[in-house]
């Protein structure tokens, strides 16, 4: 393309005919292309990593639909499968990783496809924004050339110049101070949030259709994060895409999401749009995430309610509900087989079968957990060792003992019993 | 000690008698060291630079700030693991800042360090007994090995894990399991005070929660005092009786948990408190967000004055250039600007952010 004249013309006038800052003319050659397709179809996705220990099931059966122009936040503790589900959707897995099931972009299946046609939907198609800016660019390119490799991988017609153009009027978006210089600078010449600028410039630079943002602000500072949730925003309207949020961190995605897919053991266990989730859970597990977290915005110091034990290992699990170790709410019929999701309301599905319980607390972790707690004792469940080792500890400092009684991590407070404590030694128990 | 100084670093906490432990003008600067054959300093990274504190007994102060602006720092100089530059910290009415290793064993007993990571933390080839018995050994507190291992098997289980399990090395153990594992090697000297450096941000939230709980629990059971240093407002709002705030190797703001949250006066904490998202989609929602620009600036070359101007919004949009001088050419000192507790601004004032 011939581009007289000064950058900005040049910038505007390759927009109209193939970067795209006006006309979405993308992967429509490509086989299978559907544009009244749904914009991302994930359907049975399964992730199984071969190990030493044996086939690390990493995803077990992620199904969501994101449509277009909404936000999607992935949300789960770390091994629950997040960041792998995404990069299974990128098809940048090691040719290790076994994965099946389907990832359709706009009815064209993704799984299975070479890297070469993979390469001609990522950055233009779905593009993604990885968690790390210190390693997600390349040091020893200036970030213009990033910028402008992506383009031009995209557009073989966009000449040099028009590129450095839009690179620097992409730069101009995601707020980098002085971009006509700043092209040239190395990604160490940055710092960590002006990174993380460059990177979310390259994912829109192709308008693509859907942004896959992995923790794209775990590893900024808080006022740096909101500097960039704010040019995410811009980005997404921008580009108009669609976004997958990925994160932990339960705020962020309050913010920004429209829908939240919470994750737990591979899994999605709770589904839903935004306010059910935050303000109606319908999975234990959700609302004992909701409960752990200690509120900025709370009138009075509650004390937080930890979900007791740890993650399940993703090698050889017993068949149930995975969460049911740690659920204050697990009965024996838990343990019999897997929940599917089960619709609880309009578009609101959990992955459990004791759905009402949770309803009743409408989004008050303590309640479920104390009321539980005793629920669990009166059950019989298992609490014998950990109760056992404290009568031991007893008679061996009988002095001290009241001190250590104290001093369970759940006790003493009027909202969670003993009996929860015990019933968390034990797990942690268990779990070593 | 003046009053004057008491109420400048208090914050409002007069009332509690004597500090266990008193930071005054406490200074760490790392040398940068130039190139070539010989190296000469040629300049220095003023990670801490003119810390006031007081930590009273049965106190939790929270230590905030962003990466780089001299927190742990601060919590390292204040047990004489990085000797201070300059400054004085005096705990229990001795002086720390100058004495050697073996001056400072006795006091160790009195002043221990949970660390961040609980992987690194931890001896990976020592098992958990060894680890939680090694301080009682070279402290020589127990008689004999049966009393070592009754000591041990307590404060295993005081952090909520298996005493049967400390056989057991630290790599089969979860982050959250070895982050109690190093708080029970920090307790088993019996210590006053406890400096918590970030304790809880390498961990899930589920499991965060489990040990915020214990330290809690420690606290009020054990009579100890915590310096908390964080990053995450939430978590130290959670803990805290007071909190600071540091920016660029100064506090630049400190008060009563409650008092901090609801009437910050400095720039920085309500940008600060602005910044972080509330869990709660309505509320995050409908917030007016005080965005600050830019990033931290460098600790070897901070700014004149105010170390803050450089992204303050108040500074940038609101103050007329007059006002502005006062921001570039003085330094702001830690004092009550009738906001009701001590800050750093010249144009200290209380807003609500939350």
């Amino acid at each position: 393309m011939s581009t007289p004249g000064t950058s900005g013309t040049a910038a505007s006038s390759s927009g109209a005919t193939s970067t795209g800052t006006l006309s979405r003319g993308r992967t429509a050659d490509e086989a299978g292309f559907d544009p009244s397709a749904p914009l991302l179809q994930v359907s049975d996705l399964n992730v199984r990593f071969p190990t030493e220990d044996g086939l690390v099931h990493a995803v077990r059966g992620v199904d969501y639909t994101l449509r277009s122009g909404e936000v999607l936040g992935i949300v789960g503790e770390s091994g629950s499968g997040k960041s792998v589900t995404s990069l299974a959707v990128m098809g940048l897995l090691p040719g290790s990783a076994r994965v099946t099931g389907s990832v359709r972009y706009r009815g064209q299946e993704l799984l299975g496809q070479s890297d070469r046609s993979m390469s001609r939907v990522r950055g233009k198609g779905v593009s993604m924004i990885f968690q790390d800016p210190m390693t997600s660019l390349d040091p020893v390119y200036k970030v213009g050339a990033q910028i402008e490799e992506t383009l031009r991988v995209h557009d073989k017609t966009l000449s040099s110049k028009a590129a450095e153009a839009r690179a620097v009027e992409l730069l101009e978006l995601v707020g980098i101070p002085n971009a006509v210089e700043r092209v040239d600078s190395y990604p160490h010449e940055f710092s960590g949030g002006m990174r993380q600028r460059v990177v979310i410039a390259i994912a829109m630079a192709n308008q693509p259709e859907v942004i896959i943002a992995d923790e794209p602000t775990t590893a900024l500072d808080v006022t740096v994060q909101a500097q960039i949730l704010e040019v995410l925003q811009t980005a997404l309207s921008e580009t108009g895409a669609a976004m997958v949020m990925i994160t932990h961190d339960l705020g962020v995605v309050a913010g920004i999401a429209d829908r939240v897919l919470v994750m737990y053991a591979g899994r999605p266990v709770e589904i839903g749009g935004v306010e059910d989730i935050y303000y109606e859970p319908r999975m234990p597990y959700t609302l004992g995430l909701l409960g752990s977290l200690p509120r900025l915005d709370a009138p009075t110091r509650e004390r937080l309610t930890p979900i007791l034990g740890s993650p399940p290992s993703l090698v050889n699990m017993p068949p149930g509900c995975p969460f049911a170790p740690r659920c204050p709410l697990h009965i024996a019929a838990c343990d019999e087989q897997e929940p599917p999701l089960i619709q609880v309301g309009g578009g609101h599905a959990a992955a459990c079968i004791r759905t009402e319980k949770v309803e009743r607390a409408h989004g008050h972790a303590a309640e479920v957990f104390t009321e539980t707690a005793s629920d669990a004792v009166l059950a019989g469940e298992a609490l014998p060792a950990d109760l056992a080792l404290g009568a031991d500890a007893a008679d061996a400092t009988s002095a001290d003992a009241p001190r250590a009684d104290q001093t369970e991590p759940t006790a003493g407070g009027a909202d969670t019993g003993s009996i929860i404590s015990s019933h968390r030694g034990t797990q942690d128990g268990d779990r070593q | 000690m003046s009053t004057a100084m008491t109420e400048r670093t208090s914050g409002g906490a007069a009332e509690r008698g004597e500090p266990i432990l008193s930071v005054r003008g406490l200074e760490k600067h790392f040398p940068i060291k130039g190139g070539g054959l010989i190296k000469r300093t040629v300049g220095a990274v003023r990670a801490v630079d003119g810390v006031d504190l007081d930590l009273y007994p049965g106190e939790v102060l929270g230590l905030v700030g962003e990466s780089g602006c001299g927190k742990s720092t601060t919590g390292r100089a204040i047990l004489n693991l990085q000797p201070a530059t300059s400054g004085s910290v005096v705990f229990q009415g001795r002086e720390i800042v100058g004495l050697n290793r073996k001056q400072m064993r006795p006091l160790r007993r009195d002043i221990q360090l949970v660390f961040q990571d609980p992987y690194a933390s931890l001896n990976p080839r020592l098992p958990v007994f060894d680890i939680v018995a090694e301080p009682l050994i070279i402290h020589g507190l127990t008689k004999d090995e049966s009393e070592l291992r009754a000591r041990v098997r307590e404060l295993v289980q005081t952090v909520g894990l298996n005493p049967e399990h400390t056989n057991r090395y630290p790599a089969e153990f979860s982050g959250g399991q070895r982050q109690r594992i190093g708080i029970a090697r920090a307790l088993a000297l019996q210590p006053k005070v406890l400096v918590l450096d970030e304790p809880v941000s390498a961990l899930d939230v589920s499991i965060q929660a489990g040990v915020i709980n214990l330290l809690e629990d420690l606290k009020t059971s054990l009579g100890l005092s915590y310096l908390f240093i964080a990053h995450d407002l939430s978590v130290v709002r959670h803990i805290s009786d007071r909190i600071a705030v540091m920016y660029l190797g100064r506090i630049i703001e400190i008060a009563e948990r409650d008092e901090l949250f609801s009437r910050p006066a400095h720039p920085y904490t309500q940008a600060l408190l602005s910044a972080i998202p509330l869990p709660d989609p309505r509320r995050e929602r409908a917030r007016q967000r005080i965005i600050i620009t830019g990033d931290v600036p460098s600790p070897a070359n901070p700014p004149s004055g105010c170390r803050f101007r450089t992204r303050c919004q108040k500074f940038a949009n609101v103050l007329t250039d007059d006002e502005r001088q006062a921001c570039i050419t003085l330094d702001p000192a830690l004092e009550d600007r009738g906001a009701g507790h001590p800050n750093a601004c010249h144009y200290a004032e209380p807003v609500s952010v939350l």
